[in-house]
C-alpha cells in the first residue's frame, strides 16, 4: 500500500553542520535521504520504516571531487552523473567509471549517490566492488568529529553496517595508485539497460616479467555483501597468466562465495557465472601482458 | 506505522515551466504528485512509482529526474520543466513535431519522459550518436513503438536536414 506523506517528516537543513546537530540531537531518529532512488522506492510501497528524514541532497560539502596527488576525495553526495564526468575518475579509475555508467537510467544516474549507494548496501551495487579493489576508505562524520574506516571493513552483514547512530558518509577516498593496472570490470544481467546484477565483477591485476605481482578482484550478488576474493587473489600471485592458471582461479571461486536463489537468478548460475567471470579476467591479463 | 503525529503542510517555492509557483504541502509529497494534482500538469504520468520506465521524467534544474523519486521539500527554490512548458507560442517543440512525424508515439504514456529524455540529451550532447541516444532514453520504456521510431525522431529533431 502506498505509503502516507502525512506521516513523514523531511527537514532539509542548509549545511552538512546542521544535519549531525540535528542527527546528535536524537540519535538513530533521523534517517538520511540524498537522492531517493532506494527510500524513495520503499516509501512508495509503503515500507520506509523510518519515519523521520533529513535531506542531505546537493550539500555542498557532499557534493565535492577533491584531487590531491596521493589520492581522490569524493564527497559522498557525488552522483553517479559526478562520476561519469571527471576526467580523473574516468582515466585513473575506470571500474568505477563504468559502474556509474552502468547503474541505473540517466535519471537515476543524476540523482543516485555512491554514498547512499554504500550505506544501501546492497550486494548488488554495481559501484561497490569497484570501491573494494581500488582501495577506499570513508572518512565518516558525526557533530562529534571525524574518524576513518577502510571500505573493506564498512559492511557487515546483509545490509548491516559501520555507521554508529548519528553518523554519515562524508568522503570515499581513492588512492591514485592504480592508473597502470589492468582493469576488468563486466555486469551480467537480463539486459544492458536498468537491470539489477545477477553478477557483476570488478578486477585489477599488474604483470611484471610474465608473473602476476598484483591482482584485486571483487564480486557483487555472490553474497550478503560486496565480497573480496583473498584466496583467488593470493592463488594468482607469482605465476603466469594463462589458461591453466585461468582454470585453476575458476575453481577457488565457488569455496569463497554464498550467492542465494532469488527472484534474478539461482545459486547455480551464479555460481558458474562468478567462476567464468574471474576465468575470463585472468586471460584477459594474459593477453594484455603479452601485447606489452 | 504512524509513530509521528500528522505533519504539517508546508510552502514549498519553485518555479515551473518558467512561472514562479507556490504550493502548500507535506514536504514527503512526491513531485510527481504536486505537478500532477496541485498544479494540474499532468503531462508527467505514474508507470511503474519507482524509478524504472521514465514515464514521470522532468527536468529538475536542467537535470533529467523521475519525479515519482523526488519528495517535494527537496525541490524548494528549484526550476521544472515538465512537457507543457516544451511548447512555446501554441508552436510544437521541434523534438515533438519529430515525434509526430516520425509515429514515435503510440499510447503515448511514455511520450512525456520521452521527449524529456532526449532534451537533456540533446542539451548534452546537441548531435549525438545512435548509441548516445539509445542510453540517454535507456531509462525510458515504451511498450509499443519498439523504440525506433523514437530513436529515429531524436536524430531527425537534432539533425532536420539529414535523410534517413
Amino acid at each position: 500500500m502506498r505509503a502516507d506523506p502525512s506521516h513523514y517528516e523531511l527537514v532539509a537543513p542548509q549545511n552538512l553542520e546542521a544535519v549531525l546537530a540535528l542527527m546528535d540531537r536524537e540519535p538513530g531518529a533521523w534517517t538520511p535521504i540524498a537522492g531517493g532512488t532506494d527510500l524513495m522506492v520503499l516509501y512508495a510501497a509503503g515500507k520506509l520504516p523510518a519515519c523521520k528524514l533529513v535531506s542531505i541532497w546537493n550539500l555542498p560539502e557532499l557534493r565535492q571531487i577533491e584531487v590531491l596527488p596521493e589520492e581522490i576525495r569524493m564527497g559522498a553526495g557525488c552522483t553517479y552523473t559526478d562520476l561519469r564526468t571527471n576526467d580523473i575518475i574516468a582515466r585513473e579509475f575506470p571500474l568505477l567509471a563504468s559502474a556509474a555508467a552502468w547503474t541505473g537510467g540517466i535519471a537515476n544516474q543524476n540523482r543516485g549517490t555512491v554514498g547512499g549507494n554504500i550505506v544501501n548496501a546492497s550486494p548488488a551495487a554495481d559501484s561497490l566492488p569497484a570501491l573494494l579493489v581500488y582501495e577506499a576508505s570513508l572518512t565518516l562524520v558525526s557533530a562529534r568529529g571525524e574518524r576513518k574506516l577502510p571500505y573493506g571493513q564498512f559492511h557487515q552483514a546483509y545490509k548491516r553496517h559501520a555507521l554508529q547512530p548519528g553518523e554519515l558518509i562524508r568522503t570515499i577516498r581513492l588512492p591514485r595508485r592504480f592508473s597502470g593496472y589492468f582493469s576488468y570490470a563486466r555486469k551480467v544481467g537480463a539486459r544492458r539497460a536498468q537491470a539489477i546484477a545477477k553478477v557483476c565483477i570488478a578486477a585489477l591485476g599488474k604483470v611484471e616479467g610474465g608473473k602476476i605481482v598484483d591482482a584485486r578482484i571483487a564480486l557483487g550478488s555472490v553474497a550478503p555483501v560486496p565480497l573480496r576474493l583473498g584466496d583467488t587473489e593470493e592463488a594468482l600471485l607469482g605465476k603466469n597468466p594463462e589458461r591453466e592458471l585461468a582454470t585453476l582461479a575458476a575453481q577457488t571461486v565457488a569455496r569463497q562465495i554464498q550467492p542465494i536463489d532469488d527472484i534474478r537468478s539461482t545459486v547455480r548460475y551464479r555460481t558458474a557465472v562468478a567462476a567464468n567471470l574471474v576465468a575470463e579476467f585472468v586471460e584477459a591479463l594474459g593477453s594484455q601482458a603479452g601485447r606489452e | 506505522m504512524a509513530l509521528i503525529p500528522e505533519t504539517a503542510k508546508q510552502t514549498i517555492e519553485l518555479r515551473v515551466n518558467g512561472l514562479p509557483r507556490s504550493v502548500l504541502v507535506r514536504p514527503m509529497e512526491r513531485l510527481l504528485d504536486v505537478l500532477r494534482h496541485e498544479l494540474g500538469l499532468t503531462g508527467a504520468k505514474e508507470g511503474c512509482g519507482e524509478g524504472e520506465c521514465g514515464s514521470c521524467s522532468v527536468l529538475l534544474d536542467g537535470q533529467l529526474v523521475n519525479s515519482c523519486l523526488v519528495p517535494i521539500a527537496q525541490a524548494h527554490g528549484s526550476s521544472v520543466l515538465t512537457i507543457e512548458g516544451l511548447t512555446a507560442d501554441k508552436r510544437l517543440h521541434p523534438l515533438q513535431q519529430a515525434f509526430l512525424s516520425c509515429n514515435g508515439a503510440q499510447c503515448g504514456i511514455c511520450t512525456p519522459g520521452m521527449i524529456l529524455a532526449a532534451v537533456h540529451l540533446l542539451n548534452k550532447h546537441p548531435e549525438p550518436t545512435l548509441a548516445e541516444i539509445r542510453e540517454g532514453l535507456s531509462g525510458n520504456l515504451c511498450r509499443c513503438t519498439g523504440y525506433s521510431q523514437i530513436f529515429e525522431a531524436i536524430r531527425q529533431a537534432a539533425n532536420p536536414g539529414a535523410s534517413e
